[in-house]
């Protein structure tokens, strides 16, 4: 059984959350040029060249690429052959979250209580950490930080199996619409279907994983991605919501089997800072 | 995109009066922060008509909590909140004589009408571009309510800080006619 000390640990989870919110990924990059090429409005293009350019000045500059610097949502893949000594994982976890966001002048964005005090902690935990045991002897840790103006449009919906697919994708069209330009787009639309209430939420949210250029590999939901893209670029929200064609730059879908009387969806919106990082230990 | 227009803070109604929704702006001068938990607190002020922290008359409010210094820059990333949340506020402020708000999102009515009956802007940042604009920021410090951290009030020196007006003093809303130019559905 392979160990791994905490303290391998503490450092990767810091530096991912400084790359993380420093540099944008380069499918993100090509689908921005990509719609940037198509848009016709000509604020619309203002807009996205002023994100084009604010992306490659934060890489240069090493500054976060958002002030919002979000939720640190961390994913770990436990290969079952290793054996986690030397103190808490979860503390590990937080720990690196904690030099991360101190070490490179990130916002510091928890409250401690979510109603009443609503007190800051200070050093931007706790993470909100899932973790997956896997086969192997490998450790993958993915960091995607999560600003709260896209997550407030989010929303989880129990439907009926009656509703069909043009009832979900009806439902998703419509949250998109509703929310305006809110979540700052363009967007990313992750979409979560099936599982169960919770299952459906961190569907969606690990759809937004997914490389923004992948084509969905079961083609019934390749081609639903590509017609709620198409849908939700007709109405015309455009970048920051002042009108234009780019509403959206990508829709991910993930499923999983659910219940014979449910028919859970959840949507999940990214904002085109669309941030995660991952590493292997 | 029409051309460039640059404006100079405090902000005068001969300024304001000109601009139309969708028009580019620069804004230089002088520009205050604040969000939900520093609006509460000046409308509380207002309340008890006690004074403000800042003068005011002629003043923009940028909806910001940004990100901390890295050394050797006034600010870190700097890019707007989401409005809506200051919408319940912001008519006691532009009683007061607030003429300017930068923000993201669009807003309510009673903001829009109060935009109208007091002759001022509400100017779009681009959200998620925060570098470019700390870029425009060359010097913040925090004047009021220190305890809010990310929340307190600060004083800011901008150059061409970029933005576009989003509603003007005519009762336009770009969130409603751009997105009505476009709407293909």
């Amino acid at each position: 059984m392979r160990e791994i000390n905490i303290e391998e640990i503490i450092p990767v989870v810091r530096q991912l959350c400084m790359d993380a919110n420093c540099y944008i990924g380069d499918d993100v990059k090509a689908k921005l040029r990509e719609f940037y090429a198509k848009e016709e409005s000509p604020t619309a293009k203002e807009v996205l060249q002023i994100i084009m350019d604010n992306n490659e000045l934060a890489a240069k500059v090493k500054m976060p690429i958002c002030q919002d610097t979000g939720v640190a949502v961390v994913f770990v893949e436990i290969g079952q052959e290793i054996h986690i000594v030397g103190g808490d994982f979860v503390e590990a976890i937080n720990e690196g979250v904690r030099r991360g966001y101190k070490d490179g002048y990130l916002r510091k964005s928890m409250v401690d209580d979510p109603i009443i005090d609503r007190k800051n902690t200070t050093d931007n935990t706790p993470a909100m950490i899932y973790t997956n045991i896997v086969p192997g002897d490998k450790l993958e840790i993915t960091i995607a930080p999560k600003g709260g103006g896209s997550e407030n449009m989010s929303e989880v919906k129990m439907m009926k199996a009656a509703d069909g697919i043009e009832g979900v994708m009806d439902f998703v069209v419509d949250r998109v619409s509703r929310s305006g330009g809110n979540p700052c787009p363009p967007i990313i639309v992750g979409i979560g279907l099936g599982g169960n209430f919770e299952q459906s939420a961190l569907l969606a949210k690990k759809s937004l994983l997914r490389q923004l250029d992948d084509t969905n590999p079961n083609p019934k939901w390749a081609k639903v991605e590509e017609e709620l893209l198409e849908r939700i670029n007709k109405l015309g929200i455009g970048p920051q919501g002042l009108g234009g064609r780019t509403t959206a730059i990508g829709v991910k879908i993930l499923s999983k089997p659910c219940h014979i009387a449910s028919m859970p969806v959840a949507v999940n919106i990214q904002c085109h800072v669309a941030r995660h990082k991952s590493a292997i230990i | 995109m029409p051309d460039t227009i640059h404006l100079q803070t405090p902000l005068k109604d001969e300024d304001l009066l000109k601009l139309k929704t969708g028009d580019k702006i620069y804004i230089s001068g002088t520009v205050y922060t604040a969000r939900d938990a520093a609006h509460k607190r000046l409308v509380e002020l207002l309340e008890q008509g006690k004074e403000l922290p800042f003068d005011v008359v002629g003043s923009v409010i940028y909806y910001v909590g940004p990100a901390p210094a890295p050394p050797g820059k006034p600010i870190g990333s700097a890019g707007p909140t989401t409005s809506y949340r200051m919408d319940s506020y912001a008519p006691a402020l532009m009683d007061a004589g607030l003429k300017g708000m930068i923000g993201k999102g669009p807003r309510d009515k009673s903001v829009i009408d109060s935009m109208v009956k007091n002759k001022a802007v509400y100017f779009a940042a681009i959200g998620g571009a925060a570098v470019v604009i700390a870029d425009s920021i060359k010097e913040a410090k925090v004047i009021a309510y220190e305890d809010l951290g990310p929340e307190a009030i600060r004083e800011m020196k901008v150059e061409n800080f970029p933005c576009i007006v989003a509603n003007d003093t005519n009762g336009n809303d770009i969130y409603k006619q751009g997105v009505a130019k476009y709407k293909q559905v």
